[in-house]
């Protein structure tokens, strides 16, 4: 009889064990969100995953590409470690966020191709602030960022050959369609998609509010221009790609580079989709 | 004998014209390259007549330019009707990492179901219904040029006063229709359309799962790019009952597509780590009943974006097919008895029969 039991036992063990449902409770590791959020931005401690921190980290980023990016350096975020945002009213009024976040060089790569070999890590800390104007005419975000072993970033060798090379007399480098349908750019084409990615990221920075997380989809074409200095100047048609409003929106830009001097953006021109249109899609 | 050669001639014959007549040899048919609609269509018509015990295709509605929207049907024949899956690609023209994605699943299960214990038991219990290009006339657009490539909505002409073609078929289903993350402007990449499932696709998508909602276990919407799963719903004041469940189902197939290249998915719902929206087929899906309903995102997070690198695809449809079925396979394991509870309940009849019996004879 105590034999019966101890079999009875053991199968219930086994059943329930078996049954769907009933294992021990996992907490998401996601904390669940206020789902009562309104319009009015998350202030606090902010989810790293969400997209009000990861919007500013990618602020941030765009700063950070502009005074160190090179047709060999371009970072990217890797992730956001932690995330406060609260109203300034103090000075420029406008909600700030305060940053703790990675990032990573993917134009270090000297193989494009294998995307998974990604470039050093930086860890990084920023405020990035979005003023909030009287008027409804668009100002730019402001950023403080420090990231740890900047200063030990130097020109490469494969930078100054390519300096060398392009800079010298006769180079008139053009192209389209940087990567082209496939997704493909070939191995020497590739400082110039970097280079345009980084100038792109001055008109990033600037166009950068709330409601907007920006991206380069694409160089349509680039052509080298003369100039008596020692520089690389060129001129570029990027394809930016706003998530939010989902929309690509046509840049003109004309910008100049040496690794001792870093990018610079001379002129921007934003070129309209639709006939009807007034301009870039900035805060709204 | 001199029949015997001729029949032997004629078989030949007909094999050498039944292999030039299927086009290109589809063995070599390549997963890691991106394919126009023709080779798409090609490759389906392809699929269905390599696999006629297991696949079938059907179709279920026309896009506005009058094409046919087709789905593989893949699983064992029944008589009685099964419980089901639903998994549809490219809804939005440029994310062509989508439709690949789609192929590859189809392939991966396929050359899997005869080995693989776990996938013959989804292939016995469930039917998959797979599209792999659900936006036709966009993907179609996307596919003439340089100037055409980051198309995303459907091809339909704005309504009067419009210049602008296309609405944006993940807006357009009845699904909180134009409350939030839209546009009323027609030129805009986010129009909701006119009204509700003013566009032929989302109103064939819709038919199909109003007609099979009691079968439809799970519903899949793959997209591009940004590496998420997004649970509903669009609108950041309204939770579906099964939230919980689907953040721990979402992040246990982003732990398992981590696992396998190394790549972070973001779980949540839309409002939470991307932005609002609302008239999306994933919304759609949950709100009709179907509980297990995903948008997946897939690579990368903005170096590339929609124009993802080839070299790129096979990757990308290994950890996300990896994504899909840990839901997939999850959802099936939730529905369908297992094998150990069979065992154990064949135990306990025989125990109680036992100690009846026993108790009896006392």
């Amino acid at each position: 009889m105590e034999v019966f039991w101890l079999l009875l036992s053991l199968s219930l063990l086994e059943l329930s064990a078996a049954l769907p449902g009933s294992h021990s409770t996992r907490r998401p590791t996601d904390p669940a969100p206020l789902q009562s959020q309104t319009q009015t931005m998350a202030t606090g401690d902010l989810v790293p995953t969400h997209f009000p921190a990861r919007r500013a980290a990618q602020v941030a980023l765009h700063h950070l590409n502009t005074h160190h990016g090179s047709p060999f350096r371009v970072f990217g975020l890797q992730q956001v470690h932690t995330a406060t945002a609260e109203d300034q009213v103090v000075g420029t009024a406008g909600r700030k966020y305060s940053l703790d976040f990675s990032v990573t060089d993917y134009g270090s790569s000297v193989c494009f191709r294998s995307m998974t070999n990604e470039g050093s890590v930086l860890r990084c800390s920023a405020e990035v602030l979005f003023p909030r104007t009287e008027t409804h005419t668009h100002t730019p975000p402001e950023v403080h960022l420090r990231c740890e072993d900047l200063t030990h970033i130097s020109s490469s060798p494969e930078e100054l050959a390519f300096y060398q090379k392009h800079t010298a007399p006769h180079s008139a480098i053009s192209a389209h369609d940087l990567p082209d349908s496939q997704g493909n750019i070939s191995q020497d084409m590739q400082p110039f998609w970097h280079l345009a990615r980084v100038a792109a990221s001055f008109i990033m920075l600037r166009e950068s509010s709330e409601n907007t997380e920006y991206n380069m989809a694409q160089v349509a074409n680039l052509t080298q221009q003369e100039t008596s200095e020692k520089q690389l100047m060129l001129k570029y048609h990027v394809l930016l790609h706003d998530i939010v409003s989902q929309e690509i929106i046509h840049w003109k830009l004309l910008c100049s580079w040496s690794p001792e001097g870093g990018v610079s953006v001379l002129e921007t021109e934003w070129l309209p989709k639709c006939p009807h249109d007034t301009g870039p899609p900035t805060a709204n | 004998m001199q029949s015997s050669i001729m029949s032997v001639w004629v078989v030949l014959a007909l094999v050498a014209q039944d292999r030039l007549a299927g086009g290109r040899e589809h063995k070599s048919y390549d997963y890691t390259k991106y394919h126009t609609m023709d080779e798409i269509s090609a490759w389906m018509n392809q699929i269905e007549r390599d696999n006629p015990d297991v696949v079938s295709s059907m179709m279920y509605g026309q896009t506005y330019e009058k094409r046919n929207i087709t789905l593989l049907k893949i699983g064992f024949n029944s008589t009685t009707p099964k419980k089901a899956v639903w998994m549809d690609c490219g809804i939005h023209a440029r994310e062509w990492i989508a439709p690949a994605f789609c192929q590859h699943f189809v392939k991966e299960i396929l050359g899997s179901y005869k080995s693989d214990s776990k996938v013959n038991t989804l292939f016995k219990n469930l039917d998959f219904y797979i599209t792999p290009v659900l936006n036709m006339d966009g993907y179609i657009y996307s596919w003439i040029d340089n100037t055409t490539r980051l198309w995303r909505k459907s091809r339909s002409p704005g309504a009067e006063n419009c210049t602008c073609f296309g609405t944006d078929l993940n807006r357009n289903f009845y699904a909180n229709w134009g409350m939030v993350g839209i546009s009323r402007d027609c030129c805009s990449e986010i129009y909701n359309g006119p009204t509700a499932l003013s566009e032929p696709e989302a109103k064939a998508v819709t038919e199909f799962l109003g007609a099979n909602q009691n079968q439809m276990l799970c519903y899949l919407t793959i997209h591009s790019y940004g590496q998420l799963i997004l649970v509903p719903y669009g609108h950041p004041n309204i939770s579906a009952p099964n939230y919980d469940e689907l953040m721990e189902v979402g992040l246990a197939a982003a732990k398992v597509i981590k696992a396998v290249h190394g790549k972070s998915y973001k779980v949540g719902s839309s409002p939470d780590v991307l932005y609002p929206n609302s008239g999306s087929s994933r919304d759609f899906a949950r709100l009709i009943g179907i509980p297990y309903s995903f948008t997946f995102e897939l690579r990368d997070e903005g170096q590339t974006g929609f124009i993802l690198p080839e070299d790129q695809i096979q990757p990308t449809c290994q950890e996300a097919y990896q994504g899909a079925m840990s839901i997939i396979n999850y959802v099936h394991d939730k529905n369908f008895k297992s094998a150990a509870i069979t065992v154990t309940a064949t135990l306990w009849t025989t125990l109680i029969a036992l100690w009846i019996s026993s108790t009896s004879v006392l």
